[in-house]
């Protein structure tokens, strides 16, 4: 018997915690409720897509909530203060993250520095800078931001498939295709394997480590496009602490953290699950909204447990297999 | 072997190459050519410097001087995919692959057929399953490699290099792990590629294989060119004198005459001991001063008993008994509480500890046996690595030194220097020779001998027939699993193992669970 993948499992929780709910408050199992979880949470879709695959190779980004912070304001003063059209200021901000991340992956490689520390200093620098532009929130009336917030896929039942929930979407899926179906993809899980023997089989590990942090930054980049779309506005308090919200995601979507497995369909299983807390709670009307936090707290805790016990049997797993060897 | 006698156009050539690690110098003004065709054996001690010449030739190693020229043309390789571009594959000492991918990522990671951008998975497949096919290894590359065994691991990494060979294939040390089957059909490889023109680099200590495969021999010794023979005018004494810069008093594969050791008391005992679809239930007794040998093939159920005994794998089935007394051995710590040491086979990822230093890898075990609230003070540290280093002749003599830094052989006699440390009384021992050199082979086969005389219970683990003929009382032969014949005194001899071993003959049965 195979054993089941740990995607498999956070199916399973997402599904028993929908069933749950729905149990709970009959009404809730509509499109409404599902649409709104999609476009709730889309901006956190996008982030944790780019840090599927920073964490996969073995890495951590936490400079993804401040860079959201950073793009909010960046593109709000751009189109409210300067009169940049919003789709210049939005390519503007797209490679200036795609700039930094390159910077960071590139000072990770060459000073052979741990990820952590180097992305916690970029954490730093993005909600500073943040900060320097302005300090209060920035609304944001430019008229394509009510077209885009008018525009939507009506669903049979009511629900309104938004344009940043089809834009996480496709993120998730261009990920998903990226990661599992590319040699990129592949030397990625090569890297989060080891980084000595990648380099040993003649991978870039150089550039791969560079391009890696480059496509968390600039999703990190777009979902602060899209949070600007949601909010309507540029803070530079917005997003704080994401960068944990979208760890955890992708961690209670069965990613390793300490690399080389995952799947970015598990990642978005996680952030729905972080979502489904957040709903449950909306609709019970009662309960603090922190009880999302020591419910994802929980399932992190769960879901780590959960690996590290994969991992002793895999190690425990009786014999290795031998090949067929015919003489 | 091929025809030795018209050297192809020379292929590969270094000139005065040098490299220094700090004040270490491994390399000095080393020459190597390899020609066209050519099955180059590249032989010399632990540490002579062998896997740094490698890598400093694919650029793994910046060199401090020298050249290389590939056909004659001068090139500097910077990394090893400039190598591999080049037309140079590499299999590694520490062997190069990735236990997370599965089998055919490992073949073809960075060169996976792909259209519009998607790698093509079926095509890489059936590509994977039919180069394996040549090795003559039929499994499902879709499974992570970290699944299979540590020989098709092995095998999945020369297939890669094999198959990115195209003017140039270096293995460095390939048949550490490899059975006799498994290294006749990458013999057969090597010899296919060699009449095509490529030129291979063969590091082993194995001198039976150099012999049989090898056109050419370059010694090594301390970090110099020592020089470079034919192998068909090079006897093996001699060889054995340029490695070694001195004689090796040959005895290591006589039996001793006096071996009619009288079996002391019991030891340990296992009665119907076993775990469904992994070893079938055996009786194993251990006695004092004696030495029993596990013999069969690769995937026999060899290491599969030890670990069972060693208590790294729960058995299912069975009692086993310490000095009469029953006990259970759930893990490696109730068997290290009796008394039991196990020096495993993958030393390279379950033994060292790349960080600590020799002398941190060496009382490691002991420490742990004697509890944490006893700690090994410095001095008697200092004293044990040292006497450890000097008996196994690890080399550089510095107890100080980062272990990941020592060469291949010199971390293997780190790990069984932890193990002999602890003076067990019963030890556990799975290929305690793999890749260490000549010299030092002779000194493990005596120490085998010196501490069985001492009195412990030895339970060895060896590819290698006429070692595991010199120095055991008793042989155990192992087939598909299963504990299968028992040779006594005069019984045991090459011959008499290799008929147990081959008694069935059914040698292709699929033996791993799914
Ligand atoms: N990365 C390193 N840093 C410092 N010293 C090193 C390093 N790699 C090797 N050495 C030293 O260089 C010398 C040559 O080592 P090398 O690995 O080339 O030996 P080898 O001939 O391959 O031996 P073996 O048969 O044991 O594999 C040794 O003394 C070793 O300690
Ligand atoms: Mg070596």
């Amino acid at each position: 018997m195979r054993r089941l993948p740990p995607v498999a499992i956070t199916a399973i929780v997402f599904v028993v915690g929908f069933a749950l709910c729905t149990a709970q408050f009959p009404n809730f199992a509509s499109t409404r409720v599902a649409a709104n979880l999609l476009t709730d949470n889309a901006f956190l879709g996008i982030v944790a897509t780019g840090m599927t695959f920073v964490i996969i190779s073995g890495g951590i980004d936490l400079s993804v909530g401040s860079v959201i912070g950073f793009t909010t304001v960046f593109v709000a003063l751009a189109i409210e203060r300067l009169g940049v059209p919003p789709l210049v200021a939005f390519a503007a901000i797209l490679l200036l993250c795609a700039a930094f991340g390159a910077a960071m992956g590139a000072i990770i490689h060459v000073f052979d520095m741990p990820p952590f520390i180097v992305t916690l200093a970029g954490m730093f620098l993005a909600r500073g800078a943040s900060f320097l532009m302005s300090t209060e929130s920035t609304p944001i009336s430019a008229p394509l931001y009510s077209t885009v917030s008018d525009f939507a896929l009506r669903l049979p039942g009511g629900g309104r498939l938004t344009a940043i929930a089809l834009i996480m979407l496709a993120v998730v899926a261009a990920g998903a295709v990226l990661l599992h179906f590319t040699r990129f993809g592949a030397n990625v899980y090569a890297l989060g394997g080891s980084r000595a023997t990648t380099a040993l089989m003649g991978i870039p590990v150089g550039s791969m480590t560079v391009r890696i942090y480059m496509l968390s930054s600039v999703l990190a980049g777009l979902a602060g496009i899209v949070f600007s779309f949601y909010t309507a506005a540029g803070y530079s308090l917005s997003a704080v602490g994401v960068e944990l919200d979208s760890i955890a995601a992708v961690v209670i979507g069965g990613t390793l953290l300490t690399g080389g497995q995952g799947t970015v369909v598990g990642t978005l299983l996680g952030v729905l699950i972080q979502g489904l807390i957040q709903t449950y709670i909306n609709f019970d009307g009662t309960l603090s909204s922190w009880w999302t936090k020591i419910v994802t707290g929980i399932l992190l805790f769960a879901f780590i447990a959960l690996q590290q016990a994969m991992l002793d049997i895999a190690r425990r797993a009786g014999p290795r297999k031998t090949g067929v060897l015919k003489s | 072997m091929n025809a030795a006698s018209d050297p192809g156009p020379a292929l590969l050539e270094v000139r005065g190459l040098s490299k220094s690690f700090g004040t270490l110098r491994a390399l000095q003004e080393v020459d190597f050519t390899l020609r066209a065709g050519q099955i180059h054996a590249l032989l010399g001690e632990n540490g002579a410097g062998k896997s740094t010449l490698i890598k400093a030739v694919t650029g793994v190693f910046p060199r401090d001087a020298g050249i290389v020229r590939l056909s004659g043309s001068e090139v500097a390789l910077g990394s090893a995919k400039a190598a591999v571009d080049a037309g140079i594959a590499t299999v590694y000492q520490e062997v190069n692959l990735l236990l997370n991918l599965s089998v055919a990522q490992n073949l073809y990671l960075g060169r996976q057929p792909t259209r519009f951008g998607l790698v093509r998975e079926a095509e890489m497949r059936r590509n994977a399953t039919a180069l394996l096919a040549e090795f003559d290894l039929h499994i499902d590359v879709a499974e992570p490699l970290g699944t299979y065994s540590i020989a098709v691991q092995h095998i999945t990494a020369i297939a890669r290099a094999v198959d990115q060979s195209a003017r140039v294939l270096i293995l460095d040390e390939p048949t550490a792990s490899l059975d006799r089957h498994e290294v006749e059909i990458l013999f057969a490889v090597m010899r296919k590629l060699a009449t095509r023109g490529i030129g291979v680099v063969f590091v082993t200590h194995f001198l039976d294989q150099v012999y049989e495969i090898c056109d050419r021999i370059t010694v090594l010794r301390n970090g110099r060119l020592i020089g470079e023979r034919k192998t068909a005018e090079l006897p093996r004494i001699e060889l054995i004198r340029m490695m070694l810069g001195r004689e090796l008093a040959e005895t290591t594969s006589e039996r001793a005459a006096a071996q009619v050791r009288t079996a002391g008391e019991l030891c340990a005992r296992f009665e119907g001991y076993g775990k469904a679809g992994y070893v079938a239930p055996f009786d194993l007794a251990l006695r004092r001063g004696e030495v029993v040998g596990l013999a069969g093939l690769l995937g026999s159920g060899r290491t599969e008993t030890a670990r069972l005994v060693f208590g790294d794998e729960r058995a299912d089935s069975g009692s086993a008994a310490v000095d009469g007394k029953p006990v259970r051995l759930q893990s490696p710590r109730d068997a290290i509480a009796h008394g039991f040491g196990y020096c495993p086979e993958e030393r390279k990822t379950e033994g060292i500890i790349a960080d600590l230093t020799v002398r941190e890898n060496i009382v490691l075990a002991l420490q742990a046996k004697r509890g944490l609230a006893k700690p090994l003070s410095r001095s008697e540290q200092d004293e044990i690595a040292m006497r450890f280093i000097r008996l196994l002749d690890i080399r550089p003599p510095e107890p100080e030194r980062p272990i990941g830094l020592l060469s291949g052989g010199n971390q293997q006699k780190v790990v069984l220097a932890r193990w002999l440390a602890t003076a067990p009384r019963v030890l556990v021992l799975d290929e305690p020779t793999r890749g260490i050199d000549v010299g030092a082979h002779a000194e493990i086969i005596r120490l085998i001998r010196e501490l069985c005389d001492d009195g412990l219970a030895l339970l060895v683990i060896s590819c290698e027939l006429d070692e595991i003929v010199t120095y055991s009382d008793r042989v155990i032969v192992l087939r598909d699993r299963a504990h299968v014949d028992e040779l006594e005194g005069e019984a045991i001899d090459i011959s008499n193992i290799l008929a147990a071993i081959a008694a069935s003959s059914t040698i292709g049965a699929e033996v791993g669970q799914a």
